[in-house]
Parts: structure tokens; C-alpha cells; sequence
């Protein structure tokens, strides 16, 4: 038998003893030197966007009331997102990818009223953005509109509608497409959205995923993305690769932003937090909003560089007749054993 | 030590009945695989990490919100590892030296973290402590976080790890029997000095393993904390959630350079093992003998 004091000890001793400094060295906390800390709760592409606007409300909040606030920013899956607040997730605002993901916190939450929409100016949107198609560089396919995208041999990369916000954009912009060009006939529609989705190889969850399966792993021959992802994309891997096709028609995507009163009450935080989405709307905010590529609500604020950026085609709303609001899109198109799921039969 | 070796090597010659192009062909499988699915994946993390100079990869990891992961992922395995320590010991110790009604049972639940999908287990607190959960809405007029907060990213790696010490104790302490603490209780031992003097050197490596391991999977947990965590940026994202995020946002050199630490961190875990494993071969085997 070994006695424990003499052998176990002096190993024990020291590992504890290195645990112990590695320790001290590690955990002086981060500066928490900010009068209010506000969280919002986002989806994936607006990473870059909210860095800089988050920023620029600081600094703008810091002149006009002397306090320092911070803002905390979580990002991820559109769905996921809303989910997580739902869940308890203590968010002040949520700015998410569609309207139907806040409407699902309203409702099984009761944080969020449920008129969120009407409570700020352009049904609480500050930006929008829409659906394009990115390409292999020289576009050697010759990809120029939606009809391309069912032909044999075109492999289109877009994620899954069942859990991206993006992807139901994708797949509305598409079923628009398709409404104009059959004249509303909604079976020859049907057909159509059918044969684009027999052409995508792989279904990611998110609109990041997507992109890194075109990009990264170089899959497909196109992929459907939000402008704004489309334009970081080329930016961040080099526009040698890849480049844009605007399609003639496409979805007005409007990711809109909400306060979580529910949580904002509790925390005494209600008035930064609803400032931090009014800000939205002023003109610096708007300016970064189109340097970020997303299109912003008030063009005149911003730099006129950035507007040229955007190409001018026909937009569709959620709201146009074909479609009636994501309050009917979502359960009709999106729900288990809705349209999505009667034309989307994978491995066919 | 190299009369050990001599010996191991000559009673493994002696036993093998294979004939040599076997032995041979048989020895290349084994370090081809290895090569291809553990050392290259290891080797090109290193590679991408440091692909673009050392300046740079300091750069990547001394990123506000990246040196925040590095503190969440230290204090996490710094709670998590002790309470296992305790915890393992007391399990294994009631397994190994007792008999009593649903031991079979209590063996299973200690391999249950095993057997979930890390994602349940992260979803298993969502349900507890969710705002929608049992305890959610006591927990919530109380002012009280744990999920999206550190608390519950505690809780899950505590879960997912719970295993890793009781199951290398529980062999060694039930091969061990009872004897030794027999011998010391009829000698007038009381209990605390039994457990001191006897239990816990006769364990001490099994025990000393166990905490390497279990702090290994603490730090890397990526699928229990993911679901808990919130994603707060700076706040609750854990190195593993970190890497993910930095490589979603394009910073491929920076999540290499996170991933990269992680894996220094598996190296260093092995390091220590096969240190402690040669510093003190003899009395690992004697322990063992037992």
C-alpha cells in the first residue's frame, strides 16, 4: 500500500496549484463598465450589420443621455432564434428574418404584443432586402432567371424551409416567379417550385449552412441568398469566384424588428431598448444599414454608392393577394403536410 | 522501466501465431488509419491555424469575445470537474463496496450520459428550467437564470461528463474488493481516515485519469451547451460554440486558431497521461496487481 500523503500529494498538489493560476490569470471578467446592457436576439446574416449599428447607438445614446449602454448580440437560425425566447431567453429586442417567427413569440409568450407590427414606422421592417442567385464565377452555366433553375443538370443550393427564415423567402420568391409567369394558374405553380427543389442536392438548416455549401464545399451551380449574404459572400471570398444574377422578379423580404416588453419591464431596460429600434430609423442608422447591404427604408439617407449596388427589379410583398401574409403562408405552404411537404419528396 | 518494456515485447513475439506479412500488413492498417483520421485532421488544424504567421493567430484568439469564451470554458470545467470528482467518488465507491437493492440500476443511470445524444441532454434542462418548463416560471419570479445563462451551461456539461470519473473507478475499486478496508476498520480506523489512508491512494491513478478525461470533454462539450447557451456573444458561448461561430462568420483563420487551442488542449491531456503513466509505471501496476 502507498501511503497518500507522500505520492499522491505532490503531483496532485501541483496540478491544483497550476489549475488554481491558470484560473487567476483567466477569469478577471470583461470590462463591465456599461450603466445598461440591453440583448438582442437575431438571425444569422445580420452579424456584420448589428456590429456597426450597435456601435453607432451606443455612441448616439452616450451623447444624448450621458449612460453607456451595451448591447449584447446573439445570432442564429431565424426559427431557433424565436424559440429561444420563447423559451426564456432574456432578449430587450428581436430583430429575426420573418414576421411569422415573431408572431410565434407573441403568441406562446405573450413578451411581444401582438399589434408588435404597427408599433413602429414600415410595419416595424427598417430594412429589407431580397432573393438573388449567386454564382460560379464567370457564370458558366448561364444562369440569368428562375426558368433556368428547373432545367435538367442545374443543381441549386437553398437551405430548408421547415427551419430557415431565409429558405421560405427563397421558395416565395419562386412560387412569385412562377404565379406571374402561369398567369396564377396554381397547379402549373405547384409544378414548377416542384421541379426547382428536384434540383437541390442538399438542404441545410440555415442560410449560413447554405452558403458554405456552395462556397466552402463547392456544391451546386447556384445558390439562392439573400442580397445582403450574396454581396458579404463575394466580399469575404473574393469576388474571383463568385458573382450576382439578379432574377426579373423576385420577394420583397422584410425582416422586421420588435421590443420583448415582457422581458424589458422586468429588467427596467423598456426605454434604451425601444430608442435602440427607433435609431434604426434615423439617417445614420440607415446609412449603415445600405453600407451593410441591406436595402434600407429611407434611400435618401443613404450613401448613394451603396444604392447603386442594387439592381432595380419587380418586387412582390407577403402581403400581395397570391399570398395573403405570412399569417396564411405560414400554415398553408410551411406546416407539416402543407404545400412545401406535397411537392418536396427528397431523393425523387 | 526498460526491463519492463524488454519483457512486454518478448512475451508479445512469443504469444503471436501470426505469420510476419500478416503481423506487417495488420500494423499498416492499423497506422494508415490512424495517420488519416486522427493525426492529418490534427496536423492541418495546426496547419490553417498557423497558416498566415503567429502574429496573426494571436491576433485571432485575443479577440474580446473569443478571450470571454476561453474565461466561460475555464470556469465551466473548473466547476463541472471538481463536482464530478465528488460525485464519481461517492458513486463508485457505494458501488464497488456495498451491496444493496437496484445497483444494476444505479450502474445503468451512471452510463446514461453516454447513451443520450448530447442534444437531449441539452433539451432535458430546457424542459426543467425553460420558461415553459416545470420549474421555469418559480425560477423566472424569482429572478433566477439558468438556461441561456452560465448556470445552465454548468448543468449540461455536468451531465454529459458525469460518467467519465465513476466509470474508471468503478472496475479498479470492485477488482480491488474490500479487504484493504477491512483490514484498516479492524485495525481502529475510523471512516474518513480509511477513505484517506486506503480507498483513495489504492485509486489514485484510475482517479487522476478520470479527472483528465472528464475535464477533456468539458472543455470540448459542443451539442449539450449549444442548446442551453443562448448564444450570447461575449457571454455564454463556450470555446466549441466559439469556433462555430467564428467560422460561420468567415473568420476561418480565427476558428482554426480556437480549434487549434482545443486540440492543444487533448495533446497536453495525453501529454500529462503518458507522463504519469511512465513516472510511475511501477506503482500503477502495483495498484493495479492489487
Amino acid at each position: 500500500m502507498v501511503p497518500f500523503t507522500t505520492h499522491l500529494a505532490r503531483p496532485v498538489r501541483r496540478l491544483a496549484a497550476a489549475a488554481i493560476l491558470g484560473l487567476a490569470a483567466a477569469l478577471p471578467g470583461a470590462p463591465a463598465f456599461a450603466d445598461v446592457t440591453i440583448l438582442n436576439v437575431s438571425y444569422d446574416p445580420t452579424r456584420e450589420l448589428y456590429k456597426a449599428y450597435d456601435e453607432a447607438f451606443a455612441a448616439y445614446w452616450k451623447e444624448k443621455t450621458g449612460e453607456t449602454v451595451s448591447v449584447d448580440q446573439s445570432h442564429g437560425g431565424s426559427g431557433a432564434q424565436a424559440r429561444a425566447v420563447i423559451d426564456g431567453l432574456d432578449a430587450d429586442v428581436v430583430t429575426l428574418a420573418l414576421a411569422a417567427d415573431i408572431d410565434a413569440i407573441a403568441a406562446k409568450s405573450g413578451k411581444v404584443p401582438a399589434d408588435w407590427a404597427s408599433l413602429l414606422p414600415a410595419r416595424s421592417t427598417p430594412y429589407t432586402s431580397t432573393i438573388v442567385f449567386l454564382v460560379r464565377k464567370g457564370n458558366p452555366k448561364g444562369i440569368k432567371d428562375w426558368d433556368d433553375l428547373v432545367k435538367d443538370g442545374i443543381q441549386v443550393v437553398t437551405p430548408n424551409p421547415k427551419t430557415s427564415g431565409g429558405a421560405r423567402w427563397n421558395y416565395l420568391a419562386a412560387w412569385a416567379y412562377a404565379n406571374e409567369k402561369f398567369g396564377g394558374d396554381e397547379a402549373k405553380t405547384r409544378d414548377f417550385v416542384g421541379k426547382l427543389y428536384r434540383n437541390v442536392p442538399v438542404l441545410d438548416s440555415g442560410a449560413r449552412g447554405s452558403t458554405t455549401t456552395f462556397a466552402q464545399r463547392g456544391i451546386g451551380d447556384v445558390l439562392l441568398a439573400w442580397e445582403n449574404e450574396a454581396f458579404l459572400a463575394i466580399n469575404e471570398l473574393g469576388p474571383d469566384q463568385f458573382e450576382i444574377v439578379t432574377p426579373s422578379l423576385s420577394i420583397k423580404a422584410e425582416p422586421p424588428v420588435a421590443l420583448v416588453k415582457g422581458n424589458t419591464d422586468a429588467k427596467g431596460t423598456t426605454k434604451v431598448a425601444e430608442a435602440y429600434l427607433e435609431y434604426l430609423y434615423s439617417d445614420p442608422a440607415q446609412k449603415i444599414i445600405a453600407k451593410n447591404y441591406y436595402r434600407p427604408e429611407k434611400p435618401e439617407a443613404a450613401d448613394p454608392e451603396d444604392l447603386k449596388r442594387f439592381a432595380a427589379l419587380k418586387l412582390v410583398t407577403i402581403d400581395d393577394p397570391q399570398f395573403g401574409g405570412w399569417a396564411k403562408v405560414q400554415p398553408a405552404h410551411f406546416a407539416d403536410g402543407g404545400i412545401f411537404d406535397q411537392i418536396y419528396k427528397p431523393g425523387q | 522501466m526498460s526491463d519492463i518494456a524488454v519483457s512486454q515485447s518478448a512475451v508479445f513475439t512469443g504469444a503471436a501465431t501470426e505469420k510476419r506479412p500478416v503481423r506487417i500488413a495488420l500494423t499498416v492498417i492499423a497506422l494508415a488509419f490512424l495517420g488519416i483520421f486522427l493525426l492529418l485532421p490534427l496536423v492541418s488544424v495546426f496547419y490553417e491555424a498557423f497558416r498566415s504567421g503567429f502574429g496573426v493567430f494571436l491576433k485571432a484568439i485575443s479577440d474580446r469575445d473569443t478571450l470571454a469564451a476561453v474565461r466561460l470554458t475555464v470556469l465551466v470545467a473548473a466547476v463541472s470537474v471538481p463536482a464530478n470528482l465528488v460525485f464519481g467518488l461517492a458513486a463508485s465507491w457505494a458501488i464497488a463496496k456495498y451491496d444493496f437493492r437496484g445497483k444494476s440500476f444505479l450502474i445503468t443511470l451512471i452510463d446514461l450520459p453516454f447513451s443520450v445524444s448530447p442534444v437531449t441532454s441539452g433539451l432535458i434542462y430546457v424542459l426543467l428550467f425553460g420558461a415553459h418548463g416545470y420549474l421555469g416560471p418559480f425560477l423566472q419570479s424569482h429572478g433566477i437564470h439558468i438556461i441561456f445563462a452560465v448556470p445552465g451551461i454548468v448543468l449540461a456539461t455536468v451531465f454529459v461528463t458525469f460518467p467519465f470519473i465513476a466509470r474508471e473507478l468503478i472496475p479498479i475499486m470492485q477488482a480491488q474488493g474490500t479487504q484493504d478496508e477491512e483490514a484498516a476498520l479492524s485495525l481502529g480506523a475510523s471512516g474518513w481516515r480509511v477513505f484517506f489512508r486506503v480507498t483513495l491512494p489504492n485509486v489514485k491513478w484510475a482517479l487522476l485519469y478520470g479527472v483528465l478525461l472528464c475535464n477533456a470533454r468539458a472543455m470540448g462539450e459542443f451539442g449539450a451547451v449549444s442548446v442551453v447557451s443562448g448564444h450570447i456573444r461575449g457571454k455564454t458561448n463556450t470555446m466549441p460554440l466559439q469556433v462555430e461561430i467564428l467560422y460561420n462568420e468567415y473568420s476561418y483563420q480565427a476558428a482554426f486558431g480556437v480549434a487549434s487551442l482545443l486540440a492543444l488542449l487533448a495533446l497536453v491531456t495525453l501529454i500529462i497521461k503518458t507522463i504519469l503513466e511512465w513516472r510511475y509505471a511501477e506503482e500503477i501496476a502495483a495498484t493495479r496487481r492489487h
